[in-house]
């Protein structure tokens, strides 16, 4: 292939409740990002059921492809490659666009990248940020996952944190329910700890012994969880807005705390955050906070990029097609696909 | 003349066939225990190259279109329609017990396919497929065993069963049934792609069609969250 020639590619996403495709140019420039979210559905159930999600991504996802590449202007036979999340997520919800895709790249001629989940939430930094390039420290927070991990190259990382039993996400839904915030917890507490004092109740910040980069966040949720009942049973008033934020506060100094260390240690001067969370108020403004201390360089993607999408699949399918990398017709979901791992 | 790529993957068979008005082309049946989203593609491909098929010259694109396995369904399902969008071609999604029904012919008497659907119930339903065509007698549809014994015994015609509930239930029938009956041998007992295509180019003749964007299996039963929440609401009310 000539060096000049623009790659498109045609990424679908579908691991969980959002079904998405995207066109994007040379793993940088969005051409077109199309979601379909199914939040409202689920909401109802207080939180994603997977049956549900896999039946809502069958009815939408040719109407999502259809619009993703009428937005780009483009015919599928004009794309270089068809590209998919294949794991981590939801199996049933994975297995809708993997079928799909493949039937699309198989009828149409088309090389088919299967792509990591959360290597395309890291990779949605590169689509606003021209000048990205590893290597960077990257710090993903989203409803399924906590990875403190060292961007060595595209496609390449070493995994310096995780967490050890609920991912940020998941405390946050959990604490949510609990003060009768509901669901999806993120962005809900984010908005009543604005009006609450983050100093009103000191909530454990829990350490890994031995593993100075990972996290633990079910201390934190129980903690929370025994103060809603110590208050319950001297009939004392909660302030939610006081618990959202003395939480929110935890769990932010902590991932700050293992993030600036890691930056120190290694010497990075860039970091990056990626996932769900990362459009947390609270993370980011903390974040920056303390990397401006620093002078360490902090990015992260606009919140429409940080939410599951397919335009960061198709920045993290460049990369993979630009090193050769393809997808047989049996590729597989793989549910619990581990980052790194192919 | 009117040809359809067919594909099964609603229970434990796999199938791809190519199937027009005149002849079963290829039909690739696999009865195994292996997961559909690694075997149809690559059967798809093997079926195409053997026959030289050109899929751009397909009229439509016939699926199980349920009820049976939620997954399988949707495999099937995501696979039609991801072909369709690339092709720009139709699907007919077939009611997987008509798909069963079609393996038997000129029988005198009635058909019924009877699916293992779990929680001691059946996806099936009753049909004729005679010299005169293809007719149902009774729509499919989720019910117990001995519901549907029972509706067979009222139209009081003979009766042949078929399709994987046979082995699960084959001792309830022969308690049961007070009309003669016998079950289907096992080239005719499951899923076969071109039994499938063969009643899709009888509904796509019926314009039975439709957009591959508007395809969604129909699955015959809610989702197991929204069936508790709807038991609750009734409780409620």
């Amino acid at each position: 292939m000539s060096d000049d020639k623009d790659v498109k590619i045609l990424a679908i996403e579908s691991s969980c409740d959002e079904t998405a495709a995207a066109v994007v140019k040379n793993g940088r420039e969005v051409l077109s990002n199309v979601i379909y979210s199914q939040i409202d559905l689920h909401t109802l159930y207080g939180g994603v059921v997977p049956e549900i999600a896999s039946r809502k991504h069958i009815e939408k996802i040719n109407i999502v492809i259809e619009k993703a590449l009428s937005d780009a202007g483009m015919e599928l036979r004009e794309c270089d490659a068809v590209a998919v999340t294949y794991g981590p997520g939801l199996v049933g919800a994975l297995l809708v666009g993997v079928a799909e895709a493949k039937a699309m790249a198989y009828a149409a001629g088309l090389p088919l990248v299967g792509v990591h989940h959360i290597e395309g939430h890291v990779s949605a930094n590169f689509l606003e940020h021209p000048d990205l390039k590893p290597p960077f420290l990257c710090l993903i927070v989203s409803g399924g996952h906590t990875h403190l991990v060292i961007v060595k190259d595209y496609g390449k990382y070493e995994i310096l944190g995780k967490t050890h039993d609920d991912a940020a996400g998941e405390a946050y839904d959990k604490v949510a329910r609990a003060i009768g915030l509901g669901y999806p917890g993120g962005p809900k507490i984010d908005k009543v700890a604005k009006e609450g004092n983050p100093k009103a109740i000191d909530f454990p910040r829990a350490k890994v012994d031995e593993f100075p980069y990972d996290f633990s966040f079910s201390g934190l949720k129980s903690a929370v969880l025994n103060y809603l009942n110590q208050a319950e049973m001297k009939n004392e008033p909660i302030v939610q807005a006081d618990v959202a934020a003395s939480f929110q506060a935890a769990v932010v100094d902590v991932l700050v705390d293992r993030t600036i260390r890691a930056a120190k240690e290694y010497g990075f001067k860039t970091v990056a955050l990626a996932g769900g969370v990362a459009s947390n108020s609270a993370l980011r403004a903390g974040m920056k906070a303390a990397c401006e201390k620093r002078k360490i360089e902090l990015i992260y993607p606009s919140p429409i990029f940080c939410t599951d999408n397919a335009a960061m699949i198709g920045a993290a399918a460049y990369y993979e097609y630009m090193n050769g990398v393809r997808s047989g017709l049996s590729l597989n979901a793989v549910p619990n696909l581990k980052l790194g791992e192919r | 003349m009117i040809t359809v790529l067919a594909i099964e993957s609603s229970a434990l068979v796999a199938g791809i066939a190519v199937v027009n008005e005149e002849k079963v082309t290829a039909e690739y049946n696999v009865n195994l225990k292996l997961t559909h989203s690694q075997t149809l593609l690559p059967m798809l491909d093997e079926v195409v190259k053997m026959t030289g098929t050109d899929l751009s010259q397909i009229d439509a694109i016939a699926v199980s279109g349920g009820p049976g396995s939620f997954t399988g369904l949707r495999i099937g399902s995501a696979t039609a329609k991801g072909l369709g969008l690339a092709l720009k071609k139709p699907i007919v999604a077939v009611p997987t017990t008509q798909g069963l029904a079609m393996n038997i012919f000129g029988f005198d008497g009635l058909i019924c396919p009877i699916m293992d659907a779990r929680r001691d119930q059946v996806y099936t339903g009753i049909y004729r497929n005679t010299r005169e065509g293809f007719s149902v007698v009774s729509d499919q549809e989720a019910t117990g065993i001995r519901e549907i014994v029972g509706n067979l015994n009222s139209l009081g015609e003979k009766v042949i069963f078929l399709g994987d509930g046979v082995p699960v239930f084959k001792s309830v029938i022969e308690e049961c049934a007070k009309v003669p009956f016998s079950f289907a041998p096992e080239n005719l007992m499951v899923q076969r792609a071109g039994s499938l295509g063969l009643r899709g180019i009888q509904l796509f003749k019926e314009g039975k069609a439709v957009n591959a964007a508007d395809h969604a299996p129909d699955y015959l039963r809610p989702s197991q969250a929204e069936r508790v929440r709807n038991e609750a609401s009734k409780h409620d009310d």
